[in-house]
Order: C-alpha cells, then structure tokens, then sequence
C-alpha cells in the first residue's frame, strides 16, 4: 500500500506528477491511497509505507484525458484522485478509454468534471460583492461557498474583470485578494469577516422586483437554475415569496377587470373589432381559404348581450360575405323574431369564417366542417368572445358547440339548458336552423321550429 | 410630476422593458481589463446572474431610457394612450446604474431600450450616448445590447453598432396583417429595411477586419429580433416559416418569442386572455431543432398539426416528429447516420456526439446509452442496440402515452 500526500485538494500538477511515476512503475490502482494534507482519507493509511513516487521516465496521455482530470481534481469527491489514476492506468493498455464515452468510469468522472464546470460558472454567476470603504478608498468584498475546490480556478476570472478594483473572495476554505496589481492567498474565512450590507443592493432588489413578470410564473425554470443552496449569499432571493404572492393577487385583480369592463376596455371596442375583421379577412390559419370567396366574419353590435354561433357561411353567405341571410338565415330571422329577439341588436357569427363545399356540376354543395377547421378558427370566435363579452352565448349545432365548448357535445342530450362558458358568461346548445329545413315531413318541421323557438325563449330569459 | 428619484425611475423603466423576452449575453468578442484601467470582461459564454420567479435569465440590466413614447401600438404597455406613469432617465444616470451593477456582480452588461420621444433620431441619439460614455468616458468593457429604432439615420444607427455587443430591431407580429392591426404606425418594409443595414454593416466589418485588424468591430454578438405569439392570428405553422425566413434574410443570431401578456390598462384590439405559456416553449424547441439538430423547416412543419398548423402542447416537436414518422424508427444506434441519431427523442445533440465516437470502440449496449442520457425509457421504442429491439412497441398504435409525459397537474399560472 503506497500513500500519496498532495498539498492542496485542487492540486493537479502534484497529482499529476505522482500519478505519473506511479503509472510508470506500473503501480496497479488499489494499492494506491490518496489523501490532502494531514487529513488521512484511508483508516488503515497510518498502517502503510508513505513512498515518494519513484523518479519517471514520463509517458504522454490524450488531451482529453489532461483536460478531464485538471476539472475532475477540483471535484470534492475523495474518490477523485484514485478514479482518476484508475483511468491512467487503464489508458496505457487502452488507448482509446477516452473515446469510449459510455465506459461508466470514464462517465463517472465526465460527471464530476461537469459538476465542478457548472459550480465555477455558477459562482462567477452568484458570488455578490460588498462595498466597504478602507485607508486606501473603495474596495469590493464577497463572501461565497463553493461546493468544489474550484476559487483558485476561478480567480483568473475575477481579475480579468475586476482589475481595476480592490477586492477580496472570501471562502470557507482560502480567500483571494486583489489590491490592483497582484493576485494573494489567504486562509479560509466566515461569512462574520465579511460585510454585512451595501446600500446598492435595495437598488438591485428594486430592478430585480420589477424585471419579474408576474404574468408568468415558472417557479420550477427559476429553481432548476438557481438552487436554493445559492440563495442564502444572494441578497435579492429574499424577494421571492413576496413575488409569488403578490403575482396571483394581481393575476386575480386583471381577470376581475376583465370581466367587469364589459365592452368598456380601452372605450374602442367598434375599432377593435373593425381591426379584428380586416385582419380575418385575410386568414390562411387553414386550408378552406383556397377555395371559399371570402371570409365571412360575424356581424352586429359588439356591445351586444347575447350572441348567435352557426356552424359555417353556405353559398349565399359566401358570395355575400354576411353571414345566416340563405334560406336556413331566413328560417333564423323568423325563429327570433317569434322568440321576442331584435337580430339588430345581436351578435351573430359562426364557429367557422369560410364556406366549405363540394362542387357538384355547376352547384357547390355544403360539406360539414371536420375538426381540424373548427379548432383552426376557434381563435377568431375568442377573439369575438372578448370584444363582445356577451352575457349569453347560443350554440346553433353540432359545430358551434365544439367550437364553444371544445369538445364533441351531443345535441339531442344537452339542447336547451343554461351552461357555463369557458370563455365566461352562459351559453346555451340548440340545433342550427338547417337542421330544420332538412326535415321531409311537413309536421315533424312544426315541432321542431317550436322546440327551437323555445329554446331562444330560455335563452332571451337568460338575460333578464 | 414630482421629481423621481433614481429608485423610482428604476421602478417604472425596468417594468417597462420586461416585455422584451432577450437577456443573452454570449456570443461576443473576448475582452478583458487586465490594462487595469477599465472594468469588465466577456468570455464567449454569456452569465446569468440571476433568475426571476419567472424563470427567466437575468443577465443584463434591461430597461428603457424613457417609457413615454410618440406612438400608440396597441400590445405595447408604453403605448401613447396608456395610462402607466412615465419617467426619463438621463444618459449618466444610466451610466452610474451600470457601473454599480457591474462592480457588485450583478450584471454582464446593459441591454437599453427606449420609447420614441420627439423624433426617432433624437431617441436613438440618446441611446448611443449612453454607449458611448460607457465605452469613452469609463473604459466599460462588458456587454452592452442596444435597440435599434428603425426609422433613426443609419449614420446613428451604425455608430450604435459600432458600440454596442449586439443590436436589435423587433419585427413585433409574425404576420403583416397582424402588425397593421395591432401597431398601424410601424411599417415592416422599414424595419426589415433596417435589419437588412444591419446585416450588411456586420458583412462590410468582417471585411474590412480581414483587411486591416484594428478596425473597430461592428456590433460582435450580431443582431437579434422578437416576435409576439398568440396577439395575432398566426399559427405556429406560419411563425416558424417566418422565423425560419428572418434567419435566412437577416443572418440573425436568435429569434425570440414573447408569449403575448395581458398588459395593465389593454387596448380592446387585444386578446385579454394569453396564449398558454407552453406554446411559447414549443416554439423556442422548435427552432432549437432548426439551429442545432438539422431539422429542415419542412420538417418542423410537418411536426405541427395539419389541420390547425399548430405544434402539439403536450408533447415536443421532436417527439411529435417521430410519432408522425414512425416508419423512421427505430434507429440503430451502432449504425445509423448522425442525422438520424439526432431525430431520436431522448437523445441531445450531446449524447449523439458521445454515441458516435463510443461506437467506433465497440458495439453498444442499451446500459450504455443509459449511461449518456436522463432517461432511456423515453428513448427505448425508437432505438436498436446490440441487446434491445423493440419490435412490439414501434408498431403499437398506443405508443403515445408510453413516451408522452405523465400529465401534472397544471401550475396555476402555467396555462
């Protein structure tokens, strides 16, 4: 059992001279110890020779290798230094370990190394400076715990771009000074040497509240980036409950002016609206632009109370770019007006803005809307929901009513009762119109033209 | 008004700027202070110094030199009509802020914006001032990201360039009809103008600096835009194309995507309601399998539904990719070419390289490729080793919810 002392834990130079002699002299693994300082790592250390590594002739590694093991030494893992060994040694009767990326050693310490890469980036991310002023004028002081060896890797860093600074790292295990010209060591420190305050930082905390969008909140993105265990040396993470906080009360206030300024936001809701519509005039959002005329939008007030969803423009429609004015618009208009509903004063669209059709010879026959379509166009009837606000909203079909309600509704089932909206206000699910016209028997038309007029009645009454 | 004081500038002009989605310090020339007269440095790696409840990157000191502005887009919270308070920071107070930040480690640099006040080119005036007492007057040598203004002289515009680590001009709407609608008084030919001077300013420094290495560089970390999802009508279909376009046209470093969000005091030709934030995520995914995973933009599109245009939200495009595709799979991890490794779900551009030269030493094992990804179950239908096949999940019709992950229960802000 031969015990290697090396000076420092992030030593590589002497790590890498005592493997080296080690390795030359074909010193298997295990009968290696590695230990810092006086701090034995093996309970059976003291039982052993301490042997100088024998003198080397030198043997030359891969880059890669130099480049694993010069991160991986600064990893607090005990284990570091023998891994790392068990390596070199296997590298000289494999040549191409470093290459054989799912070997578990070799990714057992491409993890440490990773881990040591991404704690050196992290305290160049988080290590806060201190103001305090001394004999000689200003000077920066931080306080930071790493979890690996890593402040004298990183010093470099610090000097390139504080150098015109004086400034001090202080750390659990060394501490670096600057004074401007030169780079010293001293021994570990506590967080009691260093200062306890700096007047900047309720300024950064002002930016750091503000910056924050409390509009989105992604508590998981923030910690998986900045782990609790930095916080404590961060003055501005004291802000984050009362952020979290204050977020779902204003998200809380925004959805209740929303609702309450019915028609009233911004006080342009005809120019929005008319901006909405030239906007649709020209959507590609799917393919029935291609064919179709124009996009039929709806129409009517925008401040109304209640709105009419269709399924789709037909023929007539199409050509004319209003929407229900064919024959199924004219059964429509007669329905409402038997219910007691001024049209005029409605909002009346459809679920779908274009006309979708077979051609038949020189007629273009009506074809239903598949799912695709409706969910394509569902932005533009949110987009009308919002500007109209509308207390009731009335499903005509099929269509209509997965439009509203995202989901596959059965007519026959659901027809005619009051029903909350997604979107807000109440909605109500009858058949469309068309439905009415298709019927062959002249009695079973009557029927149903009641039903449908009763089912406006419950709407028209929901208002009140 | 009341004189503000700094803090209270601070307040309103860094609230006003969060709806600029970029933070990003990388890219940029290396430079140091070890001349022991000025301060800062960049590495090639951006810092983020901290990260806000919103889970995003604070890297630089992001806010507008004033909030008040000339023009009146409507998804713009500084909007003319708005009812917010409005304050003005002068250039050296601007200046102070950053060297304060600086000194303390807070920040890499300044990314400064700023509403139109008086004319374009007496706004873009002051923001070169800015640069230019930072650079001059106090030898700053961190990251400094400007907003250009489209209409300024492009004599101010390249100055800015000339200062600045990267420039930026926002295309704001994916679509032409949607920046009609929601901002009528900017016009994309201009500002496609603009990004084109950039460009060719940037193509023109490269040049001279094989010629002559002194010559000042030109805006190192290159320009970058933002585009604001879910205000208009654009389909992820159409925002990926037109992305896709902006890279082609512009050589730009990053598009960013900015989930539109209900601002205070909202202008009626607004959605109230945002976009689901993960649809924003989708987006930035993909354009990740554009930038580093070879996908063609066909291919991204194809991710996308084909009656809606839209990238599915509960699975990734990648993932959406190869449920499409499942006559690509599985892929043989010790044979297949690099650019179908890189279309396996589950497998990064990492662990595609580690795949690559590990194959050339043996045959691999599906522990071994556990060994160089988080999960394999993720990663087991779509891929052949020398000890796994998976015949019978490939050609399960439910493949969906084994790969698919597992649905959480929604975070209250998240939808």
């Amino acid at each position: 059992m031969r015990v290697v002392t090396l000076p420092e834990p992030d030593d590589f130079d002497a790590w890498r001279d005592a493997a080296r002699g080690l390795a030359a002299a074909g010193v298997p693994a295990d009968d290696v110890v590695w230990q810092v300082g006086d701090a034995p790592t093996d309970l059976f250390a003291g039982q052993a020779s301490t042997a100088p590594p024998p003198a080397s002739p030198g043997f030359s590694v891969p880059r890669p290798f130099i480049d694993l093991a010069r991160s991986a030494v600064q990893a607090s893992d005990p284990e570091r230094f023998s891994l790392l060994y068990t390596l070199l040694t296997r590298l000289r009767r494999e040549p191409g370990v470093m290459e054989d990326r799912a070997d578990p050693l070799l990714r057992r310490l491409e993890t440490l190394a990773k881990n040591v890469r991404r704690d050196i980036h992290k305290m160049r991310a988080f290590l806060r400076f201190r103001e305090v002023t001394d004999e000689a004028g200003s000077r920066f002081v931080a306080w930071f715990e790493p979890e690996h060896h890593i402040v004298r890797a990183n010093a470099a860093f610090f000097v390139n771009r504080f150098a015109s600074m004086r400034w001090s790292i202080l750390t659990p295990d060394v501490s670096l000074h600057w004074d401007g010209k030169a780079l010293s060591e001293g021994p570990g420190a506590t967080r009691a040497d260093a200062p306890d305050g700096d007047p900047v930082e309720e300024v950064w905390k002002t930016y750091y509240a503000n910056i924050f969008n409390p509009a989105r909140v992604k508590v998981g993105a923030m910690l998986k980036e900045m782990p609790r265990k930095y916080w404590k040396n961060m003055p501005e993470t004291a802000l984050v409950p009362q952020l979290l906080a204050g977020a779902q009360a204003r998200e809380a206030r925004m959805i209740e002016t929303a609702q309450t300024q019915r028609g009233e936001i911004g006080g342009n809701s005809q120019a929005a609206w008319e901006a909405l519509k030239e906007e649709a005039a020209a959507c590609t959002r799917c393919h029935l632009y291609k064919h179709a005329t124009q996009t039929v939008f709806g129409e009517g007030s925008v401040t109304s109370t209640i709105m009419f969803v269709g399924e789709q423009p037909g023929d007539n429609e199409d050509l004319a770019g209003k929407p229900f004015i064919g024959p199924a618009g004219q059964m429509f208009d007669r329905a409402l007006e038997q219910a007691g509903i001024d049209r005029g004063a409605a909002y009346v669209t459809n679920a779908v803005k274009h006309f979708k059709f077979e051609q038949r010879g020189k007629r273009r026959i009506h074809s239903k809307p598949g799912a695709g379509e409706i969910d394509a166009c569902r932005w533009w009837i949110e987009q009308e929901q919002m500007l109209v606000q509308p207390k009731v909203t009335v499903a005509l079909g099929a269509t209509a009513a997965r439009s509203l309600f995202g989901r596959t509704v059965t007519i026959g089932r659901e027809r005619g009762q009051a029903m909350q909206l997604p979107a807000g206000g109440q909605a109500l699910i009858t058949v469309h119109p068309s439905f009415l016209l298709r019927l062959p028997d002249e009695e079973a038309k009557q029927v149903e033209f009641a039903r449908f007029v009763d089912d406006l009645k419950v709407a028209h009454a929901l208002l009140a | 008004m009341a004189q503000l004081d700094v803090r209270q500038k601070l307040e309103i002009l860094a609230d006003a700027a969060k709806y600029d989605a970029s933070c990003a310090s990388s890219g940029t020339a290396k430079r140091n202070s070890r001349d022991g007269k000025g301060l800062g440095s960049t590495e090639g790696m951006g810092i983020c110094h901290a990260y806000a409840p919103d889970g995003r990157c604070i890297s630089l000191l992001k806010i507008l030199l004033t909030n008040s502005c000339i023009f009146d887009c409507h998804y713009c919270i500084n909007r003319k009509s708005s009812n917010v308070r409005r304050a003005r920071f002068t250039a050296a107070e601007v200046v102070q802020l950053t060297l304060s930040f600086y000194k303390r480690n807070y920040i890499e640099g300044l990314f400064l914006s700023s509403g139109i006040i008086r004319s374009s080119n007496y706004t873009m005036e002051q923001l070169v001032e800015v640069a230019r007492s930072l650079r001059e007057d106090h030898h700053f040598r961190g990251y400094i990201h400007l907003k250009t203004i489209p209409d300024a002289d492009p004599e101010l515009v390249h100055q800015a360039g000339l200062y600045a680590d990267r420039v930026s001009i926002n295309v704001e709407l994916p679509t032409a009809s949607g920046l009609k609608r929601l901002a009528p008084e900017k016009d994309g030919a201009r500002i496609e103008g603009a990004m084109a001077d950039n460009k060719a300013a940037m193509l023109d420094n490269a040049d001279a600096r094989k010629k002559y290495k002194a010559a000042p560089r030109f805006a190192p970390a290159g320009q970058s835009t933002q585009m604001i999802v879910g205000a208009d009508a654009a389909t992820d279909g159409d925002i990926v194309r037109r992305a896709s376009t902006l890279y082609d046209r512009f050589n730009l470093r990053r598009v960013y995507y900015s989930a539109f969000s209900p601002i205070p005091d909202a202008s009626a030709v607004l959605p109230l309601q945002r976009p689901p934030l993960m649809r924003e995520h989708r987006l930035y995914q993909s354009d990740w399998l554009m930038r580093f995973y070879d996908y063609s933009l066909q291919e991204v599109v194809a991710a996308a539904d084909d009656a809606t245009g839209m990238l599915p939200l509960d699975i990734d495009p990648k993932l959406a990719w190869a449920l499409k595709f499942r006559d690509r799979f599985p892929v043989d991890v010790n044979h297949a070419p690099r650019e179908m490794l890189l279309r396996v779900p589950g497998l990064g551009v990492k662990a595609v390289n580690a795949i690559l030269t590990s194959r050339r030493w043996r045959r691999l094992r599906l522990d071994d490729v556990a060994r160089l990804t988080v999960s394999v179950t993720k990663l087991r239908p779509f891929i052949v080793t020398e000890d796994w096949r998976p015949v019978m999940l490939t050609d399960k019709a439910e493949l969906k919810p084994l790969v698919a992950p597992k649905k959480q229960q929604l975070e209250l802000f998240a939808a």
